[in-house]
């Protein structure tokens, strides 16, 4: 089967990177082993929030400060300025709206009840400008009786530092007690499907924040809105007739799993095949280029393509494997940049900026990964597989992900 | 180039240790949506297991309202073997002796043997709205169901009568597994079949003795029958595989996935010897025009708007780009996808009159679709997809290969390899 590109992984930045090819034209497939962390998704992206434990104000800025060997000194600093103001533009053509900043960081409301600097979050979600201010001083927090994945405590307390008399309120609806008979099925996903479904549900659902919001100046809800149907969370806004912030709940994340499929459509509809539950299993090689690809359900008909992604993923995604003493990539056996020894693997104290999680796949200066030394001329890595940054520590996942798979579409259409 | 691999250490073999509760699998579980009596695939599957490792009395005997979509296993980003998982459990736990009726409608080839013998009796008296309702009442078969059709005429008796001889012209040979649908109720399909494979310069034999696949036997736990018939059937592929270098091809999804994964995960039979060359005919025939060994020629005057529906076997194998791909090279096809969701039959389950309403609010958002797709009708690969989609929308249903037949051009295509 021929393609002009195959991205191996089909999250985030597989699908960043395969959405632009498909929009300059190119024929390309995305093998996905299964369904991706954007399923975890909290409603924003981080492009750099923390350096040195400080909070960063303007990412572009702190950037420069950053080791040669990050990512975004790879890409270029300038370059990242260029891609982060076309990121948000290309998310709004899948139909993905966006706002922020590269070079001003927005503040949002945490389901820890703190805040925290982000660089672009999805409308449904609330930015707020200044961080130690909130807009409101009586807030009510809502939440579905039985529903478990969302901490309205934590949220009250946090909220207390910003002088904010939140209460908390619990209510039940007879549309959720078909799911509610299964105490383990009362999930964010499953509310949103009875949202999904007809309109009726929805205004059921308005009236009551209605009339328990009654006193206050503002609404607090989980984000269990509009999974397969986008519009839902607009129609929410309009009906309750106060300030609505939504806040992330433990996953499946209902904004995030919209986003996958939204991403997905837009890829199909560019004339993108998207594999799902399939396993690259391993490679021909020719000359230093990854000719074709076996994968476990196509097995003897070889899926080939004139440049190859690895948009895999990391540790998590075992896109990279830690044996019990040796770390390895496990579809083509390519270089590893991480210590040999485990003993250096971790730092013994959890907290602290652990070793491993700076480890990636080598790769040359335009992103093509190595193999025993070697550059393979036409396969090249981006996102989390790449290394040299703490996401977490850094709050950089997302924004590696989208900006170094755009950058690498981009070298593939040089 | 030799990659390293460590396999993990002390991983079951249905890996339900691999699961990190990320419940990503209850998003897509068909049931689940509609019917929360079903424990869900991760309640049911992996979390259950530790359980039932534990106290086989954990055994929960709503498993049985999976479908065994397998969706959950696509969606699982871990690669654990979820669907597995609860057949496996209900296979090993379950105490509920399969009724009559699950007796019957598991039985594909015996109740088929006999119906198509007296299918002009048994047609219309099945048929009969009386008849359906005393069937619902004694038998709790849906009364919404009509019974598939039989034919007067099986399949493996037309092929004798009148296909057989004819094979032996050709160069290349195939062996068809027809399956029960075929050879029961709807032998057209594998007419069609042969004449596309005969086009492709390939003569088509049957297996020596080919049983049903099974699937509906293990789906009713009627699992030392399923075993049976599937060590038969491994041993029939054999000949025709290993003895005589004949590939086998099939027109049924699910046959073939059965056949393919069931077999060695759910009953223990091994297949490795035949597991790679027993295959649907649409890939058979995507990978010799993939390689250039041929090329098919299309009428000029064929025009169809189509809507493809992905079985979830089909999703499971990842193959509906064959199907789809084969589609799309006739010229006059204006071709849409439908979403990749489950129509809510799933073999004998939609039959059951406790399953009917679950198995018609899973399918709902495809018949929606289906019906505003203004198309002039809808391809998929499964026999029961079709039967469920004719009863529940107003679109009729062709098989890929019945529609390839149609739009085939027949003495065009042969001339391109006789010369």
């Amino acid at each position: 089967m021929k393609f002009n590109n195959i991205i191996i992984g089909g999250g985030l930045s597989g699908l960043t990177c395969g959405i632009k090819l498909a929009e300059q034209g190119k024929k390309c497939a995305i093998v996905s082993s299964g369904q991706s962390a954007i399923h975890f998704f909290s409603g924003s992206f981080d492009l750099l929030s923390k350096v040195d434990g400080q909070e960063v104000k303007n990412p572009l800025e702190a950037m420069k400060t950053l080791p040669d060997s990050h990512p975004y000194q790879r890409v270029g600093v300038e370059n990242i300025a260029r891609l982060a103001v076309e990121a948000p533009q290309f998310l709004n053509r899948a139909g993905l709206q966006f706002l922020g900043q590269a070079d001003q960081n927005h503040f949002v409301l945490t389901p820890m009840g703190i805040m925290k600097p982000t660089w672009l979050t999805l409308d449904d979600f609330t930015r707020f400008e200044p961080k130690d201010t909130f807009p409101w001083k009586k807030a009510v927090i809502l939440n579905f009786s039985g529903f478990l994945d969302f901490h309205s405590l934590f949220v009250q307390d946090g909220l207390k530092k910003f002088d904010v008399d939140a209460q908390i309120k619990n209510f039940a609806m007879k549309e959720f007690e078909a799911i509610r008979r299964n105490p383990s099925e009362m999930r964010s996903t499953n509310i949103a499907k009875v949202f999904d479904q007809g309109e009726d549900a929805l205004n059921e659902f308005a009236e009551k924040v209605n009339l328990l919001s009654e006193g206050f100046e503002l609404v607090i809800l989980p984000a269990v809105f509009g999974l397969f149907n986008k519009n839902v969370v607009t129609d929410l806004k309009s009906k309750i007739n106060k300030p609505l912030v939504l806040l992330p709940v433990i996953p499946p994340s209902v904004p995030g799993i919209r986003s996958q499929i939204l991403l997905r459509k837009r890829f199909e509809a560019l004339g993108g095949t998207y594999f799902l539950g399939d396993n690259v299993e391993e490679g021909t090689f020719e000359n230093k280029r990854l000719v074709s690809i076996q994968t476990n359900n196509h097995g003897d008909i070889k899926l080939e393509a004139d440049q190859f992604v690895l948009a895999g993923g990391s540790f998590y995604s075992k896109g990279i494997v830690a044996a019990r003493n040796k770390l390895y990539e496990p579809i083509f056996g390519l270089d590893i940049d991480g210590d040999t020894v485990s003993d250096k693997w971790l730092d013994e104290k959890f907290f602290n900026d652990q070793p491993y999680m700076h480890y990636g796949l080598k790769t040359d200066s335009d992103f093509r990964v190595l193999m025993n030394g070697q550059p393979i001329e036409n396969l090249y890595a981006a996102g989390s597989v790449l290394g040299g940054a703490n996401a977490l520590k850094e709050g950089s996942g997302a924004g590696i992900s989208l900006l170094t798979s755009l950058h690498v579409a981009e070298q593939i259409l040089k | 180039m030799k990659k390293e691999i460590t396999e993990p250490l002390n991983i079951s073999e249905n890996n339900f240790e691999q699961c990190v509760k990320c419940t990503i699998c209850t998003v897509y579980c068909p049931v689940l949506e509609v019917n929360p009596d079903y424990p869900g695939p991760k309640q049911s599957g992996p979390d259950g297991e530790r359980l039932r490792l534990k106290d086989p009395n954990f055994f929960d005997e709503s498993l049985k309202l999976c479908l065994n979509c397998k969706r959950c296993e696509i969606a699982c980003p871990h690669g654990v073997k979820i669907g597995d998982i609860i057949q496996m459990a209900r296979i090993k736990y379950s105490k509920k002796k399969p009724k009559l009726r699950d007796m019957i409608l598991a039985n594909t080839d015996i109740v088929g043997t006999v119906a198509s013998t007296f299918a002009p009796i048994v047609n219309p008296i099945v048929a009969l709205k009386p008849v359906r309702r005393v069937m619902d009442a004694v038998l709790k078969i849906d009364h919404h169901r009509m019974f598939p059709e039989y034919t007067g005429m099986r399949f493996e008796t037309w092929y004798r009568k009148y296909a057989e001889k004819k094979q032996s012209d050709f160069k290349k040979h195939v062996s068809y597994f027809h399956g029960c649908y075929v050879n029961y109720n709807f032998p057209q399909l594998g007419k069609d079949l042969i004449k596309i494979m005969n086009a492709a310069g390939y003569g088509v034999h049957l297996l020596e003795k080919e049983k049903c696949c099974g699937v509906a036997l293990i789906s009713n736990g009627l699992i030392k029958q399923a075993t049976k018939q599937a060590k038969h059937n491994v041993e029939a592929f054999k000949k025709s595989i290993v003895e005589k270098n004949m590939p086998v091809i099939s027109t049924s999804s699910t046959c073939i996935f059965t056949i393919r994964d069931e077999y060695p995960h759910l009953l223990g039979v091994k297949n490795e010897e035949i597991r790679d060359e027993s295959e649907l005919a649409t890939r058979f025939l995507f990978r010799l025009i993939d390689l250039g060994k041929l090329k098919l020629v299309f009428k000029e005057n064929y025009k169809k708007r189509i809507a493809y529906h992905t079985p979830c076997h089909m999703e499971k194998l990842g193959w509906s780009v064959y199907s789809t791909t084969l589609l799309k090279m006739i010229p006059g096809i204006d071709f849409m996808s439908l979403e990749s969701r489950c129509c809510g039959i799933a073999g004998t389950y939609g039959f059951k009159k406790e399953n009917y309403e679950t198995s018609q609010g899973i399918g709902k958002p495809l018949f929606n679709q289906i019906d505003c797709s203004n198309v002039d009708f809808v391809a998929t690969d499964c026999e029961t997809c079709k039967w469920q989609i004719e009863m529940s929308t107003t679109k009729k249903v062709e098989h890929p290969i019945s529609i390839l037949a149609e739009a085939l051009d027949v003495e065009a295509t042969m001339k391109l390899w006789q010369e």
